[in-house]
């Protein structure tokens, strides 16, 4: 119990999808100018991480893995070079189904996060994670957990991304900087804070 | 062919410049922030991805008249996913030690907007060769920034130049010192950050606007 509750507040905090490992910042900036969208994106993508990443997990280690179709008569079977094609591809679906699912049941957090679903499939914060919890052999249950804590980790970082960008609005930007720039700028700082954190074990 | 040759230029220049879709389309900054703290994991990178685009690019572009368009994405998916799996297997087999540093980035270069985005927005509707010449430039684009990034971020963080130590011994003697944030996550968004405004103050470029 303890090594999961450690290993959801390392994900959350220290080793930040975003502000640690770079993952999903597209999105990141595109979605971070309203604290509402951040936050209804944040969710969604908490919920297809925490999906997703078991999913995967399963289907690696019952498909693809060096040795994992011995219960198929091909012990020496490795296809593990065939997982970018089919995480991206789970992905996918699994995107499908939520904006179905968020069409059918809410339609105004569709038609403020409408364009934005189907960037979640190409979000590389999700395939990223898939990615990460192949490298680094997390057993089925630490999957779960994994997921859950780079999105949490994804959404505070963009929730607080939107909230400081609110407060900068009229901030008197140098001509150049403002935009793109300044919230690299700002990312940067968010960066620094979060590894502060670094050193905290539970 | 004169017509040819600056229309490509054309195309080339828009790319790798006017429009770059790093400083310029903010597309594609994951992979260009992570892979930069060493130059020889960001060449590394820059090759792959430009391969990547100009070849997803010019076999899209190749068959778009048979797909469909609503599953269009997923076709393009497809197409660059087994690419990079090819980059993949490339990269373990002869350069394993940078592959491993590299470690998920590779397979992130799916994920990468660049490259669905100039499929969606330029190979679908263009004939085979500007899709190619595009992919191109958009990759070179890309690793320019790549590159400058990686160049500033080593030589500031390591003092270092593709694994050699340039700075002088003497400036450290006299208490200079590396600055280990360039090392950090913290160093990539502000190079990036700062690269932007600089490239946003030199004339002849569309300022984005906030």
């Amino acid at each position: 119990m303890g090594d999961l509750l450690s290993l959801f507040v390392n994900s959350v905090f220290i080793g930040n999808i975003l502000l640690a490992y770079f993952l999903g910042i597209c999105s990141f900036i595109a979605v971070s100018k309203t604290i509402e969208t951040a936050t209804g994106l944040g969710f969604a993508v908490i919920f297809v991480l925490t999906v997703t990443s078991p999913v995967n997990w399963l289907i690696y280690h019952g498909l693809l893995a060096p040795g994992a179709l011995a219960w198929a008569g091909f012990p020496e079977m490795d296809l593990s070079f065939l997982k970018f094609i089919t995480f991206i591809a789970v992905i996918a679906a699994i995107v499908q189904a939520v904006e179905m699912v968020i069409d059918r049941y809410s339609p105004l957090l569709y038609a403020s996060l409408g364009v934005f679903l189907p960037l979640i499939a190409v979000n590389c914060a999700i395939l990223g994670t898939s990615l990460f919890m192949v490298e680094r052999n997390h057993s089925f249950i630490e999957s779960v957990v994994f997921g859950a804590g780079s999105g949490t980790g994804w959404m505070l970082a963009i929730v607080s991304m939107a909230a400081i960008r609110k407060k900068v609005r009229y901030a008197d930007v140098p001509k150049g900087l403002d935009g793109f720039g300044f919230v690299m700028i700002i990312a940067g700082l968010m960066a620094m804070t979060f590894m502060m954190f670094s050193g905290i074990t539970l | 062919m004169q017509t040819d040759m600056s229309h490509y230029k054309e195309i080339l220049i828009k790319g790798i410049w006017r429009e770059n879709p790093v400083a310029y389309q903010v597309l594609g900054i994951c992979s260009a922030l992570a892979v930069t703290v060493k130059m020889s994991t960001a060449v590394v990178m820059s090759i792959a991805l430009t391969l990547v685009a100009a070849f997803s690019s010019l076999i899209i572009s190749s068959l778009r008249r048979w797909i469909p368009s609503n599953i269009r994405i997923i076709v393009e998916l497809t197409v660059i996913a087994s690419l990079v799996i090819i980059t993949d297997e490339i990269l373990q087999a002869f350069l394993y030690d940078i592959s491993k540093q590299l470690s998920i980035f590779v397979g992130l270069i799916i994920t990468n907007c660049i490259i669905l985005g100039r499929a969606e927005a330029f190979a679908m509707a263009n004939n085979p060769a500007d899709s190619f010449v595009d992919g191109v430039a958009n990759g070179l684009g890309y690793s320019m920034i790549l590159v400058a990034v990686a160049f500033l971020r080593e030589l500031l963080g390591s003092g270092q130049f593709f694994g050699f130590s340039v700075i002088p011994g003497f400036l450290y003697d006299m208490g200079f010192q590396d600055m280990g944030i360039m090392v950090l996550a913290p160093g990539a968004f502000f190079i990036i950050g700062l690269l932007v405004w600089l490239k946003n103050s030199l004339p002849g470029i569309s300022h984005e606007k906030r």
